[in-house]
């Protein structure tokens, strides 16, 4: 597909930047001086104000959603099949904005950034930030932009944690909250994932406590690691099967320890790749940030009452493929929901994909989407 | 009344005698809901709120295009996602002839609804016994698959459903049978073709 073509695309973007002197307070207890957020915007705002809707991002994207940059036309947004005009989120009538997260190394303030105090890059002395901060952030960008109330917060994953956090931290400026392959918080699994993903990199030789910015080295090897475990939580067994089999890289097997097999290759390229564009820091902060999600915590343990606070209506949507999420932790969304008699509405597809099935076009799952976001009046 | 719900009520005699049970701003879950028609009558003429259960992807869209809160689940997992009494109502229309486990539903619905709707085909119509006698089976408007693609796998009579629920100690407050969209009170279970039920638990 050629994009600039596209109908569908919303085209040339250009990332904005937001600047807030204002220090902000974490929940680690640290405080910001100050802070950048990258963002952009697709569509037009409406004269009421009433259309906006912010696109969270998960792990590795950023806000760069739709569209492309000039000059990278094969750069798709991370989300390009969804957002755009005539698609289910239909920047034709919505005012779409996505926002790179505060720790985050595509633009916005982060472990990359230059620490006032010192005049040198954060590295590992960059706070760690929680879905909760995120959320703080970005209000700020919703003031900056005018935006009293969001028609909608959106997301997948840990996306759609901040869709959640969205409806307890400001529940009279989200409308609708939809949650997307999603939990209302991390099992002991996910987060031992996470904690591999993690050691990968801290006992990266190249790693050197997060400082190693100025020593000219980055820890590649740990983040190929990271991103090779992450990868294989995102698919399911069938998706995986079905894309590389036990089909050889090679005529016949090496019985040695270079790549036999297809996966292998495609693990090591994925790894390769994220290594180049993505920051070890970064990455810490993001998986801790999804340790630390669990609204519930101070309620008991409660979801239900955590979720007491909440005023949006909710879409719910889980793939039933997706064993890193898996439906049933969806399910305890939906449960809470209706404990407090919220609007809610929730599908469990059939999707083969695993995890990354949110990030997939499916028919039903595209239809649902569009018409979910027909109906979210203007 | 709207063209519209002329309309659904034309084609689902049912849904008429099940809404005129539903109290204006009762809460409600409709079990196998479709795309919903029911529960935005419900709403729109009698401010009664609820959710839609259903698992065909297809009419989960069509509630959701319908503005209809609906949620995909298994009715034959039961209920788990819904707590003890948390509905004034619940629903299941047309429903009970597909479903697998039925006294689990039965005894779920009651669990998590203050009463049951129930409505269903009467497989003991005279036209279905005729059919049977003639050595085929029945094909109707209220039955209307041929027996290799039908969902139903658990067909009753009047009777039946009557005795499960003594079986299961469900107490029948109303019934309505019914047969082209109009009530039959004469040898309701040979010449009604749909019958509608308000159960309460003991």
């Amino acid at each position: 597909m050629n994009a600039p073509q596209d109908p569908g695309s919303v085209g040339a973007v250009i990332a904005q930047k937001a600047h807030f002197d204002e220090p902000l307070k974490l929940r680690s207890g640290a405080t910001l001086p100050g802070f950048e957020l990258a963002y952009e915007t697709y569509g037009e705002i409406n004269a009421a104000r009433s259309n906006a809707v912010l696109v969270c991002h998960a792990l590795n994207a950023s806000h760069h959603v739709a569209g492309y940059y000039r000059g990278q036309e094969s750069e798709l947004g991370w989300w390009d099949n969804m957002v755009g005009p005539g698609k289910p989120l239909d920047t034709n009538r919505f005012f779409v904005v996505g926002v790179n997260n505060l720790g985050g190394c595509h633009g916005s303030t982060g472990p990359m950034s230059v620490n006032p105090a010192t005049g040198k890059p954060w590295g590992g002395d960059f706070p760690v930030v929680t879905v909760e901060d995120w959320v703080e952030a970005q209000v700020r960008l919703a003031d900056h932009l005018g935006i009293e109330r969001f028609a909608a917060v959106m997301g997948g994953s840990l996306g759609a944690m901040q869709a959640v956090q969205w409806t307890l931290s400001y529940p009279e400026r989200i409308r609708h909250s939809l949650v997307i392959a999603s939990t209302p918080k991390l099992s002991a699994q996910n987060i031992a994932f996470n904690e591999v993903a993690r050691q990968a990199i801290t006992t990266d030789p190249d790693f050197h406590g997060g400082h190693y910015y100025d020593k000219g080295v980055v820890p590649v090897r740990g983040l190929r690691i990271a991103r090779m475990i992450g990868h294989i939580t995102y698919l399911s067994d069938e998706a995986m099967m079905g894309k590389f089999g036990r089909q050889l890289r090679r005529a016949a097997l090496g019985f040695d320890f270079e790549i036999d097999f297809e996966v292998e290759s495609y693990l090591r390229h994925q790894g390769d790749k994220f290594s180049t564009y993505f920051d070890a820091n970064t990455y810490l902060r993001i998986t801790k940030a999804l340790d630390y999600f669990d609204p519930a915590a101070d309620y008991g343990g409660d979801l239900t009452k955590a979720l007491e606070r909440a005023r949006a209506a909710f879409l719910v949507v889980s793939f039933k493929s997706d064993w890193r999420f898996a439906p049933t932790r969806s399910r305890e969304m939906v449960r809470a929901l209706l404990d407090n008699r919220r609007i809610v509405s929730y599908l469990e597809l059939d999707a083969p994909g695993g995890h990354d099935a949110f990030l997939l076009e499916d028919p039903r799952y595209f239809a649902a989407l569009r018409a979910y976001f027909e109906n979210i009046d203007l | 009344m709207t063209e519209a719900e002329h309309a659904l009520f034309a084609a689902r005699p049912d849904l008429a005698a099940i809404a005129r049970w539903v109290a204006p701003g009762a809460s409600v879950l409709d079990l196998g809901c479709g795309d919903g028609a029911l529960l935005k009558y419900l709403w729109e003429a009698r401010k009664a709120a609820g959710y839609g259960v259903e698992i065909d992807d297809a009419e989960v869209i069509a509630c959701i295009r319908n503005d209809v809160s609906v949620l995909q689940l298994d009715l034959e997992s039961g209920l788990a996602t819904f707590r003890d009494h948390s509905f004034d109502c619940v629903i299941l229309s047309e429903t009970l002839q597909t479903i697998h486990r039925i006294e689990q539903l039965m005894r779920e619905m009651l669990r998590v609804g203050r009463q049951a709707i129930v409505s269903f085909p009467n497989f003991g119509h005279w036209s279905a016994r005729l059919q049977v006698m003639l050595g085929r089976m029945p094909v109707s408007k209220t039955l209307p698959h041929d027996w290799y693609n039908t969902p139903n796998v658990h067909l009753c009579t009047v009777t039946d459903f009557e005795d499960l629920c003594r079986k299961l100690g469900v107490k029948i407050r109303e019934r309505a049978v019914l047969h082209e969209g109009r009530p039959v009170s004469l040898l309701p279970n040979l010449l009604g073709s749909l019958a509608v039920y308000r159960c309460e638990g003991r």
